[in-house]
């Protein structure tokens, strides 16, 4: 069909797929680098297969990088893709479902052979069915041109075949008008020892974006243009969450002057986490690799008994693990930060998919009444924010603290105007003083947060015992009185209330402070929720989108703010989870959108529940979204 | 300079609450009289323990202590001395708490050889949740939950030890005042893991279940102490170990008539630890003292030998964040 030759937008989601090996991520990597000295807005969100290697050709072995990228503000990884570059049948088959109407394919045409065509499950070759119609179609043997391009290099046949992401790459780069110098200097740096794979990628890069400027295929290559976006003036670098999370730990410790102990097992997707902060050792940050997910929690207790702060980190099923060690920390009252990358579930459920799904398990989940504090990050570059609050919790209310994240955040990526520890308030412990201190004050509480003093064994004179069994109210020696039981039981609760009192009140994200329909998510839907806000807002002013960072406890004005308006609406991908919160603690009832099918809101499908929202008087209070969606 | 402190100095002022007549007191005052005699100061000595009888310890000493949860001490000890590696931390354990529960923590605990006393009290019965068979109860043992007899085979604490790579391993009985302050003491100057398997008596639910060897009557004939470089002679030097090639195990001889033949105690080899712990009544003695010692680098040196700035913080995080690719909006 025609190519047009221009396609502009305000913004422009570009997706590459291919198998596990080939080199889809790093093309995604790259082509973002190239985004950001460009100027333009982005957030980028990878989408790996569950296998390490998945069979060659199949359809669950295929592995994307998604990019949206335009003018400001991009605040999600968009929904529908204008551009695919797909390397074979099975990622061209998984990824149709998800284009934009007239969207871009650019295929390589060496991989759709009869055998390749089977393992995607295509009857017959797509591109002969009239199924890519709609779709504007280029169709190139980028194989056969990477191998031409790289035939000086002398690599063998598989070798120099690998380099056809770079050929793809380089054409992308002329689409958007790009040169390839960014990338080169990438390349030049990684391959400085080996000439021979530098020489062979550089090739292949130039050779794509040649293929674009001479286009041979007789219809020329289309051209795509966003304009660039208008960022507040500062030092920008592009941060995954998981990068931003690590960062922010580090940060608080920094601002705290304590050393921090990170204690991990691994599981997907929480272990960019450890691997993160293994690298941050000059910044006074040890890492443990525990035996089990038990382990890693009570050795971050046994750090922050110890004077550092003790991290431990993990994903659904591993915090489940955790619970009963949480428990032990709280009754203890040491600090503790707990991070849950949130994964779809129940049980092992789906690791490398994202959720929202333990939130019942922060808020609500360990034996006995035990309340925490829970915290939640918003976006890629809000990881490192959450995380010092988290740290700063923990320190000043001496207690354990949730931080809630998601395979979303952790993987997704964005520019990050980044911050000067100097303008970032210091984090001050509760340490008892030697010296000053008594013996007789180390269960004497500060008035305000009811903490008790920091007392790390090595203290001279504080010498005392602490455990998990229930303490006297005053010396902290086990107690087994009713009247006590009861009286601690109530200052532990009390004492969570108490974070309130340091958390800022509410404020509304966008639109009016009272009206008809308020939007409130929490966590990784806060870019969803902007962009649907913003694109409602032109046919109902009356709406507003809230967005809540501190889950437990709410903030104080939190249930006077809803009340401003006629409709809460709470999309939030799990079954109703804050929905509950929002009903047990506010007493306000939320209508409900849940999505549980692994992959983050779209904003069109968002946009389309609200609007029926919006045109139904009253009727169903819970909205199911994934119906039907079976991607 | 502080003055000399005394067991007594270690006695906190806690009321002691086991049963009269239980093991654990002669234990306690064993360790508050060996801390005394190691010269170990009050604010630097953590008692950390997970849940059991054996892990009420920790309130009854005048140290730090932590009472943790269930099996996790080992994990909870290794977190403190990540932190503060120039404590003096000790673990007390039972057998359920250690080897049921616990098993995991306390295999990788001794493998990564982290710098703690591991104090494990073998009463072969569950005490705290009221008499039931535990993981180191022998076949047929009779509880309210084998009414008819266990049919499961125990597990040899030290044997697990030595398998899981422990570097030091000892044995000793509750109411053996030198035996057990020798090897606490030994226990104390080791660098690394020291493993401790006590023989505890639980008055109330296993009562006198060592009786065979630890009996007055049955001590010379049934215990073998060993000291390293001496031969490994019992009953008062008349009967001795040697090896017998053909079974390819050890076997007990006349002391006198076979005298060369007779072993000498050497802690350095893993092989011979390995026979001596494995030695069963009633054809073999109970091997007691410090069976295996073996020196390493422990876990927290080589966690602050591998780490770049040894824990210290010599970069900020402002710079940390830019070592990237950057750029400037104007």
């Amino acid at each position: 069909m025609e190519v047009s030759q221009e396609f502009s937008a305000e913004s422009i989601v570009v997706r590459f797929a291919g198998d596990s090996g080939d080199g889809v991520q790093l093309m995604g990597t790259q082509f973002v680098a190239s985004t950001a000295l460009s100027g333009r807005d982005f957030l980028t969100f990878p989408d790996y297969p569950a296998e390490i290697r998945a069979p060659v050709g199949t359809t669950f072995g295929v592995s994307a990088y998604q990019i949206n990228l335009g003018a400001r503000p991009i605040t999600t990884a968009g929904d529908a893709p204008r551009v695919l570059v797909a390397f074979n049948p099975a990622a061209l088959k998984v990824n149709l479902p998800l284009l934009e109407d007239g969207a871009l394919v650019v295929l390589n045409s060496a991989s759709f052979t009869a055998k390749n065509l089977s393992k995607a499950g295509y009857a017959e070759d797509p591109r002969g069915t009239g199924e890519l119609d709609s779709y504007q179609l280029v169709d190139v043997d980028m194989t056969e041109m990477t191998l031409e391009a790289v035939k000086p290099f002398g690599l063998s046949k598989s070798d120099a075949g690998r380099c056809k992401n770079f050929w793809a790459l380089g054409l992308v780069q002329w689409m958007f008008g790009r040169d390839v110098k960014v990338i080169e200097q990438w390349l030049e740096k990684k391959f400085a020892k080996n000439e021979q794979i530098l020489g062979a990628n550089r090739a292949a890069l130039h050779a794509g974006h040649a293929y674009g400027e001479t286009a041979e295929l007789g219809a020329a290559m289309p051209h795509l243009a966003t304009d660039p976006a208008k960022f507040d003036p500062g030092e920008y670098r592009g941060v995954r969450g998981s990068d931003a999370l690590a960062l922010g730990l580090a940060a608080a410790a920094e601002l705290a002057d304590l050393p921090l102990v990170f204690c991990s097992y691994p599981i997907t997707p929480a272990s960019p986490l450890l691997h993160q902060l293994a690298r941050m050792g000059d910044l006074g940050v040890g890492i443990f690799q525990a035996e089990d997910e038990i382990a890693a929690a009570c050795a971050a207790i046994g750090a922050s008994y110890g004077g550092a702060i003790g991290v431990t980190s993990s994903s659904g099923p591993g915090i489940a693990l955790k619970t009963e060690a949480i428990g032990l920390a709280m009754s203890a009252e040491l600090p503790l930060v707990i991070v849950d990358s949130q994964r779809g579930g129940p049980s092992t459920g789906l690791p490398t998919k994202t959720e929202q799904s333990d939130l019942y398990l922060a808020v609500y989940g360990r034996n006995a009444d035990a309340p925490l504090p829970v915290v939640s990050a918003r976006s890629p570059s809000d990881c490192f924010h959450a995380a010092i609050e988290a740290v700063r919790i923990a320190l000043r209310h001496m207690t354990p603290v949730f931080l809630m994240t998601d395979g979303y955040l952790a993987n997704a990526a964005e520019p990050w105007r980044m911050p000067k520890l100097s303008e970032i308030e210091p984090i001050k412990a509760n340490r008892a003083v030697p010296g000053k201190t008594r013996r007789d004050e180390l269960f004497k509480r500060d008035p305000a947060t009811l903490a008790r003093p920091w007392v790390p064994p090595g203290t001279p004179e504080l010498m005392h015992r602490i455990g998990g069994l229930e303490k006297d109210i005053n010396t902290g020696n086990i107690s087994y009185d009713a009247a006590n039981h009861h009286a601690m039981t109530q200052l532990r609760a009390r004492k969570v209330a108490l974070v309130a009192d340091f958390i800022p009140d509410q404020s509304v994200e966008r639109g009016p402070s009272e009206g008809k329909i308020a939007i409130v998510g929490w966590g990784s839907t806060y870019g969803t929720i902007y962009q649907v806000v913003r694109k409602l807002e032109r046919i109902e002013p009356s709406i507003s989108h809230i967005h809540v960072r501190y889950l437990s406890p709410l903030p104080k004005n939190l249930r006077q703010l809803l009340k401003g308006f006629e409709r809460v609406v709470i999309p939030e991908m799990n079954n109703g989870q804050f929905a509950t919160v929002v009903r047990d603690k506010l007493g306000i009832e939320p209508i409900q959108i849940n999505k549980v099918s692994g992959q983050p809101f779209q904003v069109r499908e968002l946009v389309a529940f609200i609007k029926s929202i919006l045109e139904s008087d009253q009727g169903n209070n819970v909205v199911q979204m994934a119906q039907g969606e079976r991607s | 300079m502080s003055a000399v402190l005394t067991a007594k100095d270690f006695t906190s002022e806690q009321e002691v609450r086991w049963c009269p007549g239980c093991g654990d007191y002669a234990i306690l005052k064993a360790v508050t009289r060996a801390l005394a005699d190691v010269g170990a100061t009050r604010e630097k000595t953590v008692f950390v323990s997970g849940i059991g009888c054996a892990s009420r310890f920790p309130y009854y000493i005048e140290s730090y202590g932590f009472h943790t949860i269930h099996g996790r001490a080992p994990a909870v000890a290794t977190g403190l001395k990540l932190a503060n590696p120039e404590l003096d931390v000790w673990v007390v354990t039972g057998d359920g708490d250690g080897l049921s529960i616990g098993g995991n923590h306390l295999l990788h605990a001794l493998r990564r050889n982290v710098g703690l006393k591991i104090l494990l009290f073998n009463n072969e019965v569950y005490g705290l949740t009221k008499g039931q068979y535990s993981p180191t109860s022998r076949q047929g043992t009779r509880s309210p939950s084998t009414p008819t007899g266990s049919f499961e085979a125990p597990v040899s604490p030290c044997e697990f030890a030595l398998g899981a790579g422990a570097r030091f391993i000892a044995r000793a009985i509750d109411v053996d005042k030198p035996g057990l302050g020798g090897v606490l003491e030994a226990a104390h100057a080791h660098n690394g893991a020291s493993f401790v398997e006590i023989y505890q008596n639980c008055i109330v639910y296993n009562e006198n279940v060592f009786e065979s060897f630890t009996g007055k009557e049955h001590a010379a004939e049934r215990q073998l102490r060993v000291e390293h470089g001496r031969p490994l002679v019992f009953a008062e030097g008349k009967r001795g170990l040697a090896f017998n090639l053909e079974a390819f195990g050890l076997e007990v001889v006349d002391a006198e008539a076979e005298a060369d033949r007779v072993l000498t105690h050497d802690e350095t080899n893993p092989n011979l630890a390995g026979m001596l712990l494995a030695l069963k009544e009633p054809e073999f003695p109970v091997a007691l003292g410090v069976i295996y010692r073996d020196p390493a680098t422990s876990f927290e040196q080589g966690f602050y030998a591998a780490h770049p700035t040894g824990m210290r913080r010599t970069a900020s995080v402002d710079d940390a964040m830019r070592k990237t690719n950057t750029w400037w909006v104007e």
